[in-house]
């Protein structure tokens, strides 16, 4: 830190005054080693909070919306992983689709992707979304969901079972966990 | 719906047959309570008008088309709920230009049906409110129903 950066330094503005404070107090904690400890109790602790209340958009297109929905009953009940399915994209952070994706959804789907706040994640779920499935080569239907949203997770199956829906977002959170969202000062 | 007398499937045959002595043929097709005809596409409208203001046919269920492959055929299914009567219509249409009169003036509910037949076969129905595509998306230019519709050759 060198104040002959800042030659009005008794005469600061406030926004001259905050980013100098800023960069004190970042040389000072990166300095003396409390950043790293600071990320070492931040990390585990928010990832932890994102892995357990990972809300999926309540959005069933086809036949596995049934699956989801009995994933949410009282047998297999996944609001005991912290599974809640909010109707707003804006409250989520999971987009789960099931089903196929005709053409005319395309542009619907994409924009709901995008109204949903960062950090996000997509599970694909179902031979429709992975791949088309028994509509292979239709006109209607677009061949994989992935061809324009990033998928995180595949679920295959026709439809696939609660067991295996329950068991891909358990796959999202060994995802999460490497991830590193809780380390909210960049090195 | 002027009337509140009901008819039977005679005395509706009757009446079309008296309205319209060449435009329409009875196929004969016997079945409790239904009544099948073919109809020149230029009488289509007045018969429909017939049916539904004279002998109250008050809902029109399906409209439809069928590839015959040298001919298109459009079919209507009109029901009456006070008569118990369900009357099907088929139109022939010639395969290079396929036109027919819209019946959503009499129908509204047809007007869905319509655009449909209009999205997957491409018949063009004159007098319709608002001939648009309605499951496919707006860019496409192919009726996919049609018998030389290749699958996967987009």
């Amino acid at each position: 830190m060198d104040l002959s950066m800042y030659p009005h330094a008794l005469a600061m503005s406030a926004k001259e005054f905050i980013e100098w404070s800023t960069n004190v107090m970042d040389d000072l904690v990166r300095a003396t080693g409390v950043k790293k400890a600071l990320d070492k109790v931040s990390d585990p602790l928010m990832n932890w909070g994102v892995r357990n209340s990972m809300y999926p958009l309540h959005f069933g297109i086809a036949c596995c919306a049934l699956e989801m929905a009995a994933c949410s009953g009282p047998r297999f009940d996944n609001e005991r992983l912290g599974l809640v399915f909010r109707s707003s994209p804006r409250q989520c952070d999971v987009l789960l689709v099931n089903g196929w994706v005709t053409k005319k959804l395309r542009p619907g789907l994409r924009r709901l992707y995008e109204e949903m706040p960062e950090p996000k994640w997509v599970i694909a779920m179902g031979e429709c979304a992975i791949s088309g499935g028994p509509w292979y080569d239709s006109y209607n239907v677009v061949q994989g969901v992935d061809e324009f949203i990033p998928v995180d997770v595949y679920i295959p199956g026709c439809p696939p079972r609660p067991e295996a829906l329950i068991d891909g977002f358990l796959k999202l959170h060994l995802k999460i966990k490497g991830q590193g969202i809780g380390k909210f000062m960049e090195d | 719906m002027s009337e509140s007398t009901n008819y039977t499937v005679e005395q509706v045959k009757s009446r079309i047959a008296e309205a319209f002595p060449t435009a329409v043929k009875f196929v004969k097709k016997e079945k409790p309570r239904r009544l099948f005809m073919t109809a020149d596409k230029g009488s289509l409208f007045e018969l429909c008008k017939l049916l539904k203001d004279q002998l109250g046919f008050e809902h029109c269920s399906l409209v439809c088309g069928v590839d015959r492959i040298d001919r298109f055929q459009c079919v209507y299914h009109i029901s009456s709920i006070a008569n118990k009567i369900v009357a099907e219509i088929v139109v022939d249409l010639p395969k290079d230009k396929p036109e027919i009169d819209s019946v959503t003036p009499l129908w509204e509910g047809a007007n869905w049906h319509e655009r449909e037949t209009y999205d997957m076969f491409g018949f063009i129905f004159v007098g319709h409110p608002k001939l648009e595509r309605i499951l496919l998306p707006e860019d496409v230019t192919f009726f996919p129903l049609r018998k030389d519709f290749q699958v996967g050759g987009i």
